[in-house]
């Protein structure tokens, strides 16, 4: 069975929901605590949605130097999937996993609401199961959601196909300068994005807050899904690989 | 022998980063009365203790702690700034 692993850092609080929805997708799902240097021979690993270690100084930089980050690092350096939820996206960019920052959102409160947004791409590890590149509604919750990346380098993730998800209004049609469907205020109104080797992704909405229809709203599975169907194609294609960073 | 030396980290916004914490404060300034205030930037301030050989050493350390931890590069700039003897550190109070 492919197991798919969520990191808990003390002041997650998404972890319980990553871990359910793991399971809807009929996966293992495998706490990982933050002081374990180890991944337990995971398929994949979600960072999940939080306030790892009460975003004292910056958020997601404390968590950065914790050993379970270390392990994660190691893991995503050789091509193992790892997709960041909100302050796991945060966790992401700190490291320097995903490129960019998470700014203060730009009307300074924080954002508990649903947003909608499109993928950019239906070929990856992280969107590989959504049918269209139709918007899809999520809940954001967090107060430093605005993605920050200097022009040139905003310029080089879309020439790279590195913008995975993007605001949109809930039509489908783009944000631009549209503060109800972009509220954070993000450049290019970005949610999500893809590391260059397109293994690490980082997004700001939870899918794992809507990933089943007693939720009232199950958009988000597709998210899911995906990664649970590519660990489990991974796991078999590089079996002993895992099997000795489980040893 | 290793002394103490105490240094504070100043870190800002790097320019042309949105800072919008600077910008409400600065839209509260009508509210005092106050004109002619403009481009006011909110940062962080980290003060800390190290103890090493020198003060060289000391301050090659902050340096590295500032630039790896306390502040984002790609967002934030920092300045180190030592603090003499009359530092911040609370002493404990007589009892």
């Amino acid at each position: 069975m492919t197991r798919v692993g969520v990191v808990i850092f003390p002041g997650s609080n998404g972890d319980d929901d990553a871990l359910h929805a793991i399971g809807l997708a009929g996966a293992e799902a495998v706490p990982l605590w933050h002081e374990s240097a180890s991944l337990d021979g995971v398929g994949a690993v979600i960072l999940p949605g939080g306030f790892a270690y009460g975003d004292y100084l910056r958020a997601g930089v404390i968590a950065r130097f914790s050993p379970v980050m270390r392990a994660v690092a190691a893991f995503a350096a050789e091509g193992g999937l790892v997709l960041g939820i909100c302050n796991g996206f945060q966790v992401l960019a700190e490291a320097g996993l995903v490129p960019g920052a998470l700014l203060r959102n730009r009307g300074l409160r924080f954002l508990g609401r649903d947003v909608s947004v499109v993928p950019e791409r239906l070929d990856t590890p992280f969107t590989r199961a959504l049918a269209t590149r139709g918007p899809l509604r999520m809940p954001i919750a967090h107060g430093e959601g605005c993605y920050y990346a200097d022009p040139a380098t905003l310029d080089q993730l879309e020439r790279d196909g590195q913008v995975l998800f993007r605001y949109v209004a809930p039509d489908g049609r783009p944000a631009s300068g549209d503060e109800r469907a972009n509220p954070n205020g993000s450049l290019r109104a970005i949610a999500g994005v893809l590391n260059a080797a397109g293994n690490v992704a980082g997004l700001m909405p939870h899918p794992e807050r809507a990933a089943e229809a007693v939720l009232g709203n199950a958009e988000g599975f597709g998210l899911i899904r995906s990664l649970v169907d590519a660990a489990g194609e991974r796991a078999a294609a590089t079996g002993p690989v895992l099997a000795r960073a489980a040893g | 022998m290793s002394s103490t030396f105490r240094f504070a980290v100043n870190v800002t916004p790097k320019a042309g980063i949105l800072d919008p914490q600077g910008r409400a404060v600065e839209q509260s300034l009508p509210h005092l009365g106050v004109s002619g205030v403009s481009a006011v930037r909110v940062g962080r301030r980290v003060e800390l203790s190290v103890e090493a050989d020198d003060r060289a050493a000391a301050q090659a350390l902050v340096e590295r702690l500032a630039g790896e931890l306390l502040s984002n590069p790609l967002i934030e700039a920092f300045q180190v700034e030592e603090l003499g003897a009359a530092s911040s550190l609370v002493a404990e109070p007589a009892r």
